[in-house]
């Protein structure tokens, strides 16, 4: 598997490490936070197919980046930096 | 047909033509009183313990290929009860109980070999870490012995003790542990099952499920509905599938997990040996092929292969254990689907949805927990209530904070 940092270009996926789905945590002060946090922190989609998650790329530009990949072929369809996409 | 040796020298006598097939390969019926969805180990020991432990008869079998095709015949056969943590212990043990009665149990070879599980240690830390398992161990009863360095050479004169990265220094032995054939295992389940009247129905893979006026009434599956009030789920790996169809999420990834064989070669290794500087273990498959895997990829993934960036990382630590390795070659490699829990520990449980029943999130466990996750599985379904060493495998742990972390990772399956 390859994957291609918008920064450094394609890369082995060994630079690389993973953290998990692209999960948003909901603002701190909503009523049923403890719920949200629950499900945040525990709770999957875990899909077979179109997935995005956040890969690190910790042997390049150290950049966290957010993958959209097929997680049936491993195939990858998008990749983004993550700072980008959080304040869009 | 019993199976005896008696049975053997007939049969051999007249040149082995009269063996008839072990288990029927049933046409489903319309409606049924259970049925378990995967023909896997933990699905067809369910089964099994339904019909003997609890005198269901009318259950089903669903298994989307042929059974055995998924994690039961992707395993690294490995048995054993060294665990840590009291919610963990009972279980593990009570499987180690039944695979040491389960041949005579279910007439069938399954080549159950208790060579021994040898965790190796390399720092004075480590080996406190293991003295402090094998006192847990022992104090559930599990056998445990500490070993020094003196008697891990005896048992594994060929692995690499001097060097200066990660020198042997001892290990926690559990003698009671091993290996079992794990196709056999599949196999045994499925014909006792049957035996005792359980439908085993391959190439039928549930597809959706049936809801009548807001309750469980059956499945949607490749070859038409099926009724069933009570239905179970043991298809880990794909758990946060059927899941969702069935309209809530689980505190579950699924990962590929990776593993090998080598050509066949004389026997050297006894039992079965863990590296304790990385992620690493090995044994010798009866046929000569070392048998060994590591660390998962690291990914969500349902495609049953890993890449070669694992490949390299587990030979390499082969190499560090074991130098004499360099000198054979890898057969084989090939990947499963775990369902990675956000624990590491598994879940036996009532879903949320009424008369749907879970057994997932077996991490990288499975195999070694199958006969008590069919077990726990049939006490769960059959009377609505967790068997006793089950009951923190609650699905409701994770929000009540009752989490069973033995590597104290936290909520990060790939780590586990």
């Amino acid at each position: 598997m390859r994957i291609r940092c918008p920064f450094c270009g394609e890369r082995d996926s060994g630079e690389y490490t993973y953290l998990g789905a692209n999960v948003r945590r909901s603002g701190a002060s909503a009523d049923d936070e403890q719920s949200r946090l629950f499900e945040a922190v525990y709770l999957r989609e875990n899909p077979a197919g179109r997935h995005q998650e956040l890969w690190y790329h910790a042997f390049g530009c150290r950049s966290w980046l957010v993958v959209t990949r097929d997680t049936s072929t491993h195939e990858i369809l998008a990749v983004d930096l993550a700072k980008e996409t959080v304040s869009s | 047909m019993r199976y005896s040796v008696f049975n053997l020298i007939y049969h051999a006598l007249r040149g082995h033509r009269g063996w008839t097939p072990a288990w029927r390969d049933a046409q489903p019926q319309r409606a049924y009183e259970v049925i378990i969805v995967g023909g896997g180990g933990h699905g067809l020991a369910t089964a099994y313990y339904l019909a003997r432990n609890h005198g269901i008869r009318r259950i089903a079998v669903l298994e989307k290929s042929y059974i055995g095709s998924g994690n039961a015949g992707r395993n690294t056969t490995i048995i054993r009860s060294n665990y840590l943590l009291p919610g963990n212990l009972p279980f593990y043990e009570l499987s180690m109980k039944l695979w040491e009665g389960l041949e005579q149990q279910l007439n069938y070879n399954a080549m159950v070999s208790q060579r021994g599980v040898l965790n190796l240690f390399h720092s004075d830390a480590q080996r406190d870490s293991l003295a402090r398992r094998g006192n847990a161990m022992r104090m559930h009863r599990v056998d445990a012995e500490l070993l020094d360095v003196a008697a891990v050479r005896r048992i594994a004169p060929f692995l690499d003790f001097e060097t200066a990265r990660f020198p042997i220094k001892g290990g926690l032995l559990q003698r009671r542990g091993g290996t079992a054939r794990h196709d056999a295992v599949v196999w045994g389940y499925a014909r006792a099952a049957d035996s005792l009247g359980v439908d085993i129905v391959q190439n039928c893979e549930v597809t959706g499920f049936i809801r009548e006026s807001g309750r469980l009434s059956g499945v949607e599956t490749t070859r038409g509905e099926i009724r069933a009030t009570k239905i179970g789920i043991a298809v880990a790996g794909n758990t946060s599938r059927l899941a969702r169809m069935a309209g809530f999420h689980l505190p579950i990834e699924s990962h590929v997990l990776q593993a090998f064989v080598s050509e066949a070669i004389k026997p050297l290794i006894p039992g079965v040996v863990t590296f304790g500087a990385g992620h690493f273990y090995i044994s010798q498959s009866d046929k000569g092929g070392l048998v060994f895997g590591g660390d998962l990829d690291g990914y969500n993934s349902y495609a049953q292969r890993g890449n070669l960036p694992m490949v390299e990382n587990v030979c390499e630590e082969g190499l560090a254990l074991i130098p004499g390795m360099a000198r054979v070659r890898m057969l084989r490699s090939w990947g499963g689907v775990m369902d990675m829990s956000m624990d590491g520990s598994p879940i036996i449980d009532r879903s949320p949805v009424d008369g749907l029943y879970l057994n997932g999130g077996w991490c990288y466990g499975g195999f070694k927990a199958t006969p008590a996750s069919g077990w726990c599985f049939a006490h769960l379904i059959a009377r609505d209530e967790s068997h006793e060493v089950a009951r923190a495998y609650r699905l409701s742990r994770f929000a009540s904070g009752h989490i069973i972390d033995e590597k104290g990772q936290g909520a990060q399956p790939n780590l586990h």
